[in-house]
């Protein structure tokens, strides 16, 4: 009776820990070979045929494809430096020097990975299309109603995340933060 | 007493195993990743136009909007493949992804140095049985070996600017994908 009873309460542990820590991981992503600047978090490993299992679990249920290492790399932004979550209802600035690319996008999107709808179909912008101070920093506000100058619309969504792509940038898995991979930074401003 | 906290490690340490099996595993049971999506829309061997994310609906979830897209569906059972394609204006790229979405390898206009990346997609068993002379001649022509039999390439050409997208769409409208002559 009592190895009956030892036997169910391993099983009910071992089911509850197993499939805890796998939800747990996958809600929450993975540390395994991030590569962070501020608020920002690329996994160059993911492009690659090196990509660990956590981040294939994660692709295979998101239906993502990751950009190859030899195409570009993506950082993801869910929080502004100061550790607040994005909210579409807020006024954010991302300003500051950019790293070394070909070009780049930076791209606003929901959690779930679907652009943000608004009247301008506008949901990103590219190197190309971003002004640019003398300093040539870019300084781009996103907020639910228009300003002046670079004005990506966030729609007024509860939450969102920012995508800054660099394609055909030297930026790999054997690079290193600070001046090398100087990223923007992320600001809020007001909050209503 | 003890025997209980035996019982309890037990049971942690099998819900670790569990927790390893399973992350694992759950690539095999997917049934919504980029493969199985696409392969809904997308003949074998043949370059299909994505259609552009909106707001409202997209084929695969962070889709890059600047970025016109294309995508061929390879089957290499038959015979190797033949990827032609014309660079646009701005920055054109070739992602190759096996059946799994794992991306192994990945070329963009410069490093290919032509107006058109050329480019054929072979399994190892078909490039071992390339005759080796031939082997010489591909020197100017780039092979590369696909891990599957089957998979995804995709063709990303950039629109920097909205006004730019459909020169980009036109560029790799001109793309071809197609079994090798034998």
């Amino acid at each position: 009776m009592r190895l009956l009873i030892g036997l169910l309460l391993a099983f009910a542990v071992a089911a509850g820990v197993g499939l805890g820590s796998t939800y747990y991981a996958l809600r929450e992503g993975t540390p395994f070979g991030a590569f962070q600047v501020g608020a920002w978090t690329a996994w160059p490993r993911t492009g690659t045929t090196e990509i660990d299992p956590y981040a294939r679990a994660l692709l295979a249920r998101s239906g993502e494809l990751p950009l190859g290492a030899g195409d570009g790399i993506a950082f993801v932004a869910t929080k502004d430096d100061r550790g607040h979550a994005l909210d579409g209802r807020c006024d954010v600035t991302v300003s500051g020097v950019t790293p070394q690319a070909r070009f780049w996008t930076l791209t606003l999107y929901e959690p779930d990975g679907s652009l943000v709808g608004n009247a301008l179909d506008r949901h990103g912008f590219t190197s190309q299309e971003v002004v640019r101070n003398s300093q040539g920093e870019i300084a781009v506000s996103i907020a639910p109603r228009a300003r002046a100058g670079n004005w990506l619309p966030s729609g007024g969504v509860d939450r969102y995340i920012l995508v800054m792509r660099f394609y055909d940038s030297p930026i790999s898995a054997a690079s290193r933060t600070g001046r090398e991979t100087p990223m923007p930074s992320i600001k809020g401003v007001s909050c209503p | 007493m003890i025997r209980w906290v035996l019982w309890l490690l037990a049971g942690l340490l099998l819900g670790g195993i569990v927790h390893f099996v399973m992350i694992l595993y759950l690539p095999n049971t997917a049934t919504q990743n980029a493969y199985t999506r696409i392969s809904a829309i997308a003949p074998v061997n043949a370059v299909t136009p994505l259609p552009a994310p909106t707001a409202a609906k997209a084929i695969l979830p962070l889709m890059d909007p600047a970025f016109a897209a294309a995508v061929c569906r390879y089957d290499l059972k038959e015979a190797p493949l033949k990827l032609t394609v014309p660079v646009s204006p701005a920055y054109t790229s070739v992602t190759f992804y096996t059946n799994r979405d794992i991306a192994y390898y990945a070329i963009n206009d410069r490093a290919a140095g032509r107006r058109t990346i050329e480019l054929d997609l072979m399994t190892s068993a078909q490039r071992a049985q390339l005759p080796d002379d031939e082997e010489v001649a591909a020197a100017d022509r780039l092979i590369v070996e696909s891990p599957s039999t089957t998979g995804l390439i995709v063709l990303r050409a950039l629109a920097p600017e909205p006004a730019l997208m459909p020169s980009a769409i036109n560029a790799l409208e001109k793309a071809r994908c197609e079994p090798a002559p034998q």
